[in-house]
């Protein structure tokens, strides 16, 4: 079926078999492989991109389900020359050993991020009225739909809780 | 993934006969890619106007098409039904909760390992094939009101907590009704393939709380990670407390049965009682009086003991939540 995707602020059309995911349309499709497939069954978080601002599971949305809506992918967030605050600190922190969780851990914080900013609480926020500090309780929690078999946990934690301050120090 | 044909719906009328409804997707691609489940028509429903949250009389009406942490967030959830919002919260993970809708979530199917398995004789995928869960591997498995021909569980979150909530689900079709969600699910009996009362050619389009009875609301859930995984047990909790007494208390229990839990025994015998652990541990002598274990998810009987009491004694004040 011919669908088009908005993609990293460009439109691209695409014949696809209803079956694909978007996962697979953005790999296959479309070439970006910055998008990774782990699990494939919503499990482990490398898959995850922004659709309209919201951090999703690629690999259990159907591309043409995507269609209309704004996906934002690891190549859309930063380039190499410029990079976004959670790719710079990423690498600041060395918040990775082999990397293949990275893209879909950096695009979990961003989404994460901004559902801080909106008040959004989590399951072990004590109260259900925000605002909220970025604890490594909070952040653990939050980002508890990534995996990392190489457990760079320490690093990732506090690569997002530095990219986190930088962005209320700018905000300020 | 078997190969099925694909249509947006443009109006809750426009919902061509035999196809199945796909909203959020999360366990429904995630069965099809396992071909657990091969739907030859799949009907996307995600364009419909049915993503409010609106006020109903002194109630709320959630639209089927709400995401879980929209839910989750939503002010007058977070200040009148908070037991709501802990519930979703506890529930998967921020993706699949930005994904996942409030009427997809009713549908979940079981994560029985033995239904996602296609070499395991399962009842629900294959009416009349047996039950490879009864007799294996049972850690997840019901205690309570299951079947000789199936003891999986209701695996979610959000609907434990509007069992507590007293909540109705609103359904369109040939003839829209609104059905009360203790009556939503269904036992497994000799059918576990028939988890709901909702008919081919029908769609849930709403969730309807009534008004908020306030009072003392916890969700206490027990799991096996600290966070991203289903219930051992859950505890959905409305107390209400009245010079010194239980004035209120409506109890809902995951991760146990085949569909959310409730007994009106346990809550009667509370009402008009002051808190005492001998008090709660009466009352989970009757929840559990019926209870059944099947192997190694024995341990869910004392697991659900403990997890009311810990729950009777927080809400009612006897204790803080350390």
């Amino acid at each position: 079926m011919q669908i088009t995707l908005h993609l990293n602020g460009t439109s691209h059309p695409l014949d696809v078999d209803p079956r694909t995911t978007l996962l697979d349309a953005l790999r296959h499709h479309l070439g970006l492989t910055g998008t990774k497939k782990g699990c494939d069954h919503g499990q482990c978080g490398a898959c995850t991109v922004l659709m309209d601002g919201r951090r999703i599971n690629a690999c259990l949305t159907l591309a043409c389900m995507a269609e209309g809506h704004d996906i934002t992918t690891i190549e859309g967030l930063g380039t190499p020359g410029n990079l976004s605050p959670l790719q710079q600190q990423f690498l600041d922190h060395d918040g990775f050993q082999c990397g293949y969780c990275t893209p879909g851990q950096i695009c979990s914080a961003t989404g994460m991020l901004e559902e801080i900013a909106a008040g959004w609480p989590s399951h072990v926020s004590d109260s259900l009225d925000g605002p909220y500090d970025l604890t490594h309780a909070e952040i653990a929690e939050r980002m508890s739909g990534n995996l990392c078999r190489c457990a760079a946990y320490t690093n990732i934690v506090a690569a997002i809780r530095q990219a986190a301050q930088g962005t209320r120090e700018d905000a300020a | 993934m078997r190969e099925f044909t694909f249509h947006r719906a443009a109006s809750v009328a426009d919902l061509p006969a035999g196809a199945t409804i796909i909203a959020g997707g999360t366990n429904l691609l995630d069965l099809m890619k396992l071909e657990v489940i091969a739907p030859e028509a799949l009907v996307d429903i995600t364009r419909l106007p049915l993503d409010r949250v609106e006020p109903e009389g002194e109630g709320l009406r959630i639209g089927a098409l709400v995401r879980n942490s929209d839910l989750a967030a939503h002010p007058t959830v977070r200040r009148d039904y908070p037991v709501l919002s802990r519930a979703l919260l506890a529930g998967a993970s921020g993706q699949l909760r930005n994904m996942a809708t409030t009427g997809g979530n009713l549908m979940q199917r079981t994560r029985c390992p033995y239904f996602y398995d296609r070499r395991m004789a399962c009842n629900k995928r294959d009416p009349g094939a047996g039950c490879a869960a009864i007799g294996g591997v049972t850690r997840n498995h019901a205690i309570l009101g299951a079947s000789d021909h199936c003891i999986a569980t209701y695996p979610g979150d959000m609907a434990v907590a509007l069992r507590a909530l007293d909540a109705v689900v609103e359904i369109d079709g040939p003839s829209p009704r609104r059905v009360p969600l203790a009556d939503f699910h269904l036992l497994p009996g000799d059918t576990p393939h028939v988890e709901t009362v909702l008919q081919p050619g029908e769609i849930i389009t709403a969730v309807i709380l009534p008004a908020p009875v306030g009072g003392q609301q916890r969700y206490r859930k027990v799991r096996d990670r600290a966070s991203y995984a289903f219930a051992l047990v859950s505890v959905a909790a409305v107390v209400g407390m009245d010079g010194g007494r239980i004035s209120h208390a409506a109890l809902a229990f995951g991760g146990v049965a085949h569909k959310p839990w409730r007994d009106p025994e346990v809550e009667s015998l509370l009402l008009g009682r002051e808190p005492s652990d001998a008090l709660f541990h009466e009352a989970a002598e009757i929840l559990l009086r019926p209870a059944q274990a099947h192997g190694e998810n024995a341990f869910k009987i004392p697991l659900l003991r403990r997890a009311l009491m810990a729950t009777l004694r927080d809400a009612t004040g006897m204790e803080t939540t350390a």
